[in-house]
């Protein structure tokens, strides 16, 4: 232990102590892509949940974007930050409410929705900080999970989602229909909807809602809030 | 118990490094209303500006810190406080930066503090040191930086108290910082930590060598009583959990319990010693006006709010917390964090993962020094200085 606050004293030994994971892998996503597409260059983008930066670091270099992220994981603040990124350690239920209104262009939700612990507040947050945001999720209503639910009686484990039930963050699982729902009753206005497969964009789901519910693996919403 | 031989520190004599005059044709004007000048500034400095002057980092020291951050201490021996993170190869290289430490004001290493000869009656000032603020400590720290010709700074760093002086630097010369790197401070001193301050002050006062502050003319130091404000102040620096697996209740250099009031535990004597080594080298007085000074700081008290204080700064901050400091919380600096994020600021946030306590900022914590070098060298390439 040392001198304390002035460290002239002995040293403490130092305990060697595990490293955290990153939560996401190092590869860019296709909805990461997608999001990317629909912001415009030079605007301020805030990304909750933002990992290791890599959706951040491309929107700043790609997009010339003024960026800030939100992470809570230290190793992936850590990453964040080490790239020159200016990201702050926090969560979407807890650390949303200090952001002043329209503070930003776009915020960015990307995979994170589901295991937020409401869902419905952080949502109105995102859609009063950013003048946009960008939402995207795993649908809880793709055909793969229905069957294997119906056929095999076990809680659905699929490449998107892949905990057991007892271990999984994702606790607040949604499909199209029920966030098309939650944003109709929050006065959120949807303006681009975009429903992914695992082979990625499929022409025949962007028209029907219907069918996105049953054939998208993922989505991903570009949404506002008008001004009253 | 709390032996120690006679302090070398009460003038201030045991300094080494150069010292600046400072105040000469302007003195400083403090927030008590006192005109402070001419003042002598004891520093430290590492590295050589460059040209264009855009490399200068300013570290900023605790309550009990001095301006030997990378340099061997005068008094004690032993290596600079924060020689981990500054110097060759480390996150503040002076192959790269041009690194400044100065002794604070009040403070008891070459800079004028109560300790030092009054030049208008020639005895120590004691109390008759007026109460000085972190904001006079930073107006001091930006006279300095006049004279030694740096405009801007690349950087101002700190912890604790130096974390305090880091924010008081970008509220006050928000044009002056680049870059701002509070560690483990807070924007306002809490009621538990004024409260431990005051036990510690207290704790001087009450020793009769103390001499009502006028112990310098008597010839005598206040010895047990600043050992004591050091024993409960170390305490408030660690945690529980480091304490226990450190110490738990292992008794020291004995196999039974003596049923005296002699140092049984291991803990008691570590502190008896950490209490008789701190007196080698500080001043009891300066150690009063210090802690009052931090008593003080409430950076919002008359802006309204913590995010008026930072509206429109261009600083880019880097914060960093531990999770076991219970002096200065993650809560007080998600506080900072939440503030600059309302003021629309440049900000980054880190709470890192340690049993260590509020020490944890002094010592080898690898996730402290990942974070500071990436952001550090991000920001330095931003700023266009070389890496060397």
């Amino acid at each position: 232990m040392t001198d304390a606050a002035d460290g002239n004293d002995d040293p403490m030994p130092v305990a060697a102590r595990p490293r955290a994971e990153t939560r996401r892998p190092s590869d860019i996503r296709v909805d990461l892509r997608l999001i990317a597409d629909m912001i415009r260059p030079q605007s301020r983008v805030l990304d909750v949940g933002c990992g290791d930066g890599q959706l951040l670091k491309y929107l700043v270099q790609a997009r010339d974007v003024v960026g800030r992220g939100i992470e809570l994981s230290q190793a992936g603040v850590n990453a964040s930050v080490a790239q020159g990124l200016s990201v702050v350690q926090g969560d979407a239920d807890a650390d949303l409410g200090n952001y002043p209104t329209q503070a930003f262009d776009y915020v960015v939700l990307s995979q994170t929705l589901q295991a937020t612990r409401n869902p419905r507040q952080v949502v109105s947050e995102l859609v009063r900080i950013g003048r946009k945001a960008i939402i995207s999720f795993p649908n809880f209503g793709f055909w793969r999970i229905r069957w294997s639910l119906l056929l095999r009686g076990r809680m659905p484990k699929t490449p998107a989602l892949g905990y057991e039930w007892h271990d999984t963050p994702n606790i607040h699982l949604c499909t199209v229909l029920d966030f098309v729902d939650l944003c109709e009753r929050l006065g959120i206005q949807i303006e681009r909807r975009i429903s992914l497969t695992s082979r990625g964009r499929t022409a025949f789901l962007q028209s029907s809602l219907h069918l996105a519910n049953v054939f998208g693996e993922q989505a991903v919403f570009l949404v506002s809030k008008p001004e009253r | 118990m709390l032996q120690a031989s006679r302090p070398k520190v009460a003038s201030g004599a045991a300094h080494e490094g150069p010292s600046i005059q400072l105040g000469l044709d302007e003195p400083l004007k403090l927030d008590c209303g006192v005109k402070l000048g001419p003042f002598t500034v004891g520093y430290q400095t590492y590295g050589t500006l460059n040209a264009d002057k855009s490399n200068a980092v300013l570290v900023c020291h605790a309550l009990t810190g001095d301006q030997y951050v990378a340099s061997t201490h005068p008094i004690t021996g032993k290596p600079g406080w924060w020689h981990i993170l500054v110097g060759p190869g480390r996150p503040l290289d002076p192959e790269r930066y041009f690194i400044i430490c100065a002794n604070v004001l009040g403070g008891c290493l070459g800079t004028t503090g109560p300790a030092s000869i009054n030049p208008e009656t020639g005895k120590p000032y004691g109390l008759s040191f007026p109460v000085i603020t972190i904001a006079d400590m930073v107006r001091a720290q930006a006279m300095l930086l006049d004279k030694l010709g740096v405009e801007q700074l690349f950087c101002v760093i700190g912890g604790s108290m130096g974390g305090m002086q880091v924010l008081q630097w970008a509220a006050m010369y928000p044009e002056r910082v680049y870059a701002a790197v509070p560690i483990a401070c807070a924007a306002r001193h809490s009621a538990q930590n004024i409260a431990f301050h005051e036990v510690g002050r207290q704790a001087i006062m009450a020793d009769p060598e103390w001499r009502g502050g006028e112990y310098g003319l008597h010839g005598t130091t206040p010895r047990a009583g600043l050992a004591v404000a050091r024993m409960a102040a170390h305490i408030t620096y660690l945690s529980e959990a480091a304490l226990r697996r450190k110490f738990g209740r292992k008794l020291q250099n004995r196999a039974a319990l003596t049923y005296g009031f002699d140092a049984d535990f291991q803990v008691e004597s570590y502190l008896r010693h950490q209490g008789v080594t701190f007196v080698e080298r500080f001043d009891a007085n300066s150690y009063l006006y210090i802690t009052r000074a931090m008593d003080y700081f409430d950076m919002a008290a008359d802006k309204g709010s913590l995010a008026n204080v930072f509206s429109g700064t261009k600083v880019r901050f880097c914060l960093v917390s531990f999770t076991s400091d219970w002096l200065f919380t993650t809560w007080e600096m998600r506080e900072i964090v939440h503030a600059l994020n309302a003021a629309a600021a440049d900000v980054s946030f880190v709470e890192i993962e340690t049993d260590k306590g509020h020490d944890a900022f002094l010592l080898d914590e690898p996730e402290l020094h990942e974070t500071l070098a990436g952001f550090l060298n991000a920001a330095a390439q931003r700023r266009g200085i070389a890496r060397k």
